[in-house]
This record gives C-alpha cells, sequence and structure tokens, in this order.
C-alpha cells in the first residue's frame, strides 16, 4: 500500500533511506525547513539551503519515484535573532514560488520567547499574504502545551483558515485543544522518548482518523525514516480495515496537501 | 471529554496479552532507574531534584483508575504559565517543568 511521508528532513539522511522508504510503499514526501544542529552563520545560508530544497532533494527523490516537496520559513530554533530571522524571511520570498514549495513551515515556538512570538506573527502574515499552507512545528516536553495554546491564539488573530494549518507534533494533552478550534492534528512519531507508533494509534483511534496526519520528522537526529511502515503494522495487528489505514497514511496528508495546488503524488 | 469507550478495534483481553510484557518491562526500567539514582554519589540531593519529583508524580497519576492518564501525565510535566518568555538562553527542554527557571 502507497504512503505519504508528510514531515522528514531528507536533507539529513541517506540515498539508501529513499530506497527503503520507496520499498516500503512511500511514493511522496514533504520536506519543512529546519533548524540544522547549529545556528547558520549568515542569513544567506539559508539561499543554499532552499537551493538544495527545491532542487537537488527533488532530484535525488525521483530516482526512486518519490515526489519530493518542501517547506520554506526561519525555523524557531534560530528565530530569537529577530534581525536575522528577517533577512531571511526575504530570502522565503524569493523561493516562495519554486515548483515543490507546498507552504510556509515549520514555523513556530521552540522555548515560547518573545522574539519566537515575534518572528511567528511576521511569517503567520506571510503566508496569509501569499496565500500558503502552514506548517506549525510545537515546542519539545514541557513547552508544547503552551506553545500550541500561543500559536493558535497567533493563528486565529491573523484569520488563518483552520483547514489551511497542520499542527505538528501533537500528543495526548494537545490534540483536542487543535482539533477543538478546527486546525489539522499532526503526530511525529520517534524511537524514543517522545511519541511512539502504539500512542500515535491510540491518539488516531480517539480522533476516528479524521483531519490529521503522522509521520517520523526523521532528521540527523536519532530517528528512523520507517516509522510510518511501522505504525501502518501497529494498525493492521489490532484489525483496522484497509480503508482507516489508507485514509491516515495516504487520503488524509493527499487531502491537506492538495490545497496547495503544487502537491503530486507522481514525479514531475 | 466524549466518550472513547470502544474506540480500540481490540477486546480488553487481547490488549492485555498483545502489551503486558513489553510494559511490564517498562515499568521494570523506571524501578531500575529510581534504584540507580539512589546507588550513584549524591543520591540525597537528588530527592529533591524537580525531575525526580516530576516522575513521582507522574506515577501517581499513571496509577489512577480515571482514563485520560496519558493526558494528565502530559500536562503534569508542562509550563502551566501563559506568557511568552523574554528570553530564551536555552534550545533544549528538559522534561518537565522546573517551578525555580
Ligand atoms: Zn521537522
Amino acid at each position: 500500500m502507497h504512503y505519504i511521508e508528510p514531515h522528514i528532513h531528507m536533507i539529513s539522511r541517506t540515498t539508501d533511506d529513499y530506497h527503503r522508504m520507496a520499498m516500503a510503499g512511500c511514493v511522496a514526501c514533504t520536506e519543512p525547513a529546519f533548524w540544522a544542529g547549529y545556528d547558520r552563520p549568515h542569513p544567506e545560508a539559508f539561499a543554499d539551503y532552499f537551493e538544495h530544497l527545491t532542487s537537488f532533494e527533488r532530484g535525488r527523490a525521483a530516482r526512486f519515484s518519490i515526489a519530493h516537496h518542501c517547506w520554506l520559513c526561519i525555523n524557531p530554533k534560530e528565530a530569537e535573532d529577530v534581525a536575522f530571522s528577517r533577512e531571511v524571511i526575504q530570502i522565503v520570498r524569493q523561493f516562495i514560488d519554486r515548483p515543490g514549495v507546498v507552504g510556509i513551515g515549520e514555523i513556530g515556538f521552540n522555548k515560547n520567547s518573545r522574539n519566537e512570538l515575534t518572528i511567528l506573527e511576521e511569517q503567520v502574515a506571510l503566508a496569509v499574504e501569499l496565500n500558503q499552507l502552514i506548517l506549525v512545528h510545537t515546542p519539545h516536553m514541557e513547552d508544547k502545551l503552551k506553545g500550541t495554546r500561543l500559536t493558535l491564539d497567533v493563528l486565529d488573530a491573523h484569520g488563518v483558515s483552520p483547514d489551511r494549518a497542520m499542527i505538528d507534533h501533537m500528543e495526548e494533552h494537545t490534540t483536542r485543544l487543535v482539533r477543538d478550534r478546527g486546525y489539522w492534528v499532526g503526530m511525529t512519531i520517534y524511537p524514543d522518548t517522545k511519541f511512539t507508533p502504539q500512542r500515535a494509534v491510540d491518539t488516531i483511534e480517539t480522533l476516528a482518523g479524521d483531519r490529521l496526519w503522522i509521520n517520523s520528522s526523521a532528521d540527523w537526529a536519532y530517528s528512523d525514516p520507517l516509522l510510518l511502515p511501522q505504525t501502518r503494522f501497529e494498525m493492521q495487528r489490532r484489525g483496522h480495515t484497509e480503508a482507516m489505514i489508507q485514509k491516515v497514511l495516504y487520503d488524509n496528508p493527499l487531502q491537506f496537501l492538495s490545497q496547495s495546488g503544487k502537491f503530486k503524488v507522481t514525479v514531475t | 471529554m466524549t466518550d472513547q469507550s470502544h474506540t480500540c478495534p481490540m477486546t480488553a483481553s487481547n490488549v492485555i496479552e498483545t502489551y503486558f510484557l513489553e510494559h511490564r518491562g517498562k515499568l521494570l526500567d523506571i524501578a531500575a532507574f529510581l534504584d540507580r539514582v539512589d546507588r550513584a554519589s549524591g543520591a540525597p540531593d537528588a530527592k529533591g531534584d524537580f525531575l525526580i519529583k516530576a516522575l513521582h508524580e507522574g506515577l501517581r497519576l499513571v496509577a489512577s483508575d480515571e482514563p485520560g492518564r496519558a493526558r494528565r501525565l502530559l500536562e503534569s510535566l508542562s509550563d502551566p504559565t501563559n506568557e511568552p518568555i523574554p528570553a530564551a538562553h536555552t534550545k533544549s527542554a528538559s522534561g518537565a517543568y522546573d517551578e525555580k527557571s
């Protein structure tokens, strides 16, 4: 069965991973712009990064018939420097019309700081101005609940249509908050510490599989690009129907991402 | 909270049969972790560590009979404040809210 990996940082992964994902049924992926593990020394470094995401990575994925797409932004971990972030936002404008760019992301909070809030507001305003989909990164651990609340307030204040914003890295204490305000729920599955395939399927069950997606968010840290097939197996062993599995792993991300007008599941 | 009964397609005995050993192992990991802290140097001070306190409070919530344990556990580990902090001085999270931070 085919699946879509809607949040993965392939720049950090090997070509072997594309091969293994393709063999497991992956036909398309989207790669949000994120932190490289260190703060980039110059805003211009983001021009190189966005060039990589919109050209090299697309070609590398296409060799395995995986349609690669990306999201552009200044990520929250580097948003504490407001002047630096504003320069990056100007670079985002230069790349946003490239093929395969599906929206602004992953934006949001990391430590819930005032400067992070300022840059989040400016990027949400940019997405509204350019009519772009939004992918939200929510903070980890003890910062997640507060960061999710603050983010939803920003989205509401800017008049973002809840249909067009995915709030990612949700866990049991934030899914209802997001769902009750009409936004999409994203869940990231990790090999350790944060969220497991079992808990993801628990949440899928309590939300009846509606308006949600799951992803591996695999990157340069300890992570696993095959956590979606593993979660598919968890759904199968609990006795979920093929229709339900397809809804979660394919139909839902397709529905959300198709709103961008630039998302294709076949390599072009 | 809406009623969540019957949202899992398995029977309760099936769930227990499928997952018990895995979670027995996870419970033992917690017990051994707390023993390891006790055996380490500086153990008496660790009793007041906010992370260890948070874990003990979490264990109390997990032992509850009420559904929604995972949600309540995550809430108990969360920063309860509403205002953005003045500035971010670190990029990482510790796993529990430190009232003294
Ligand atoms: Zn990410």
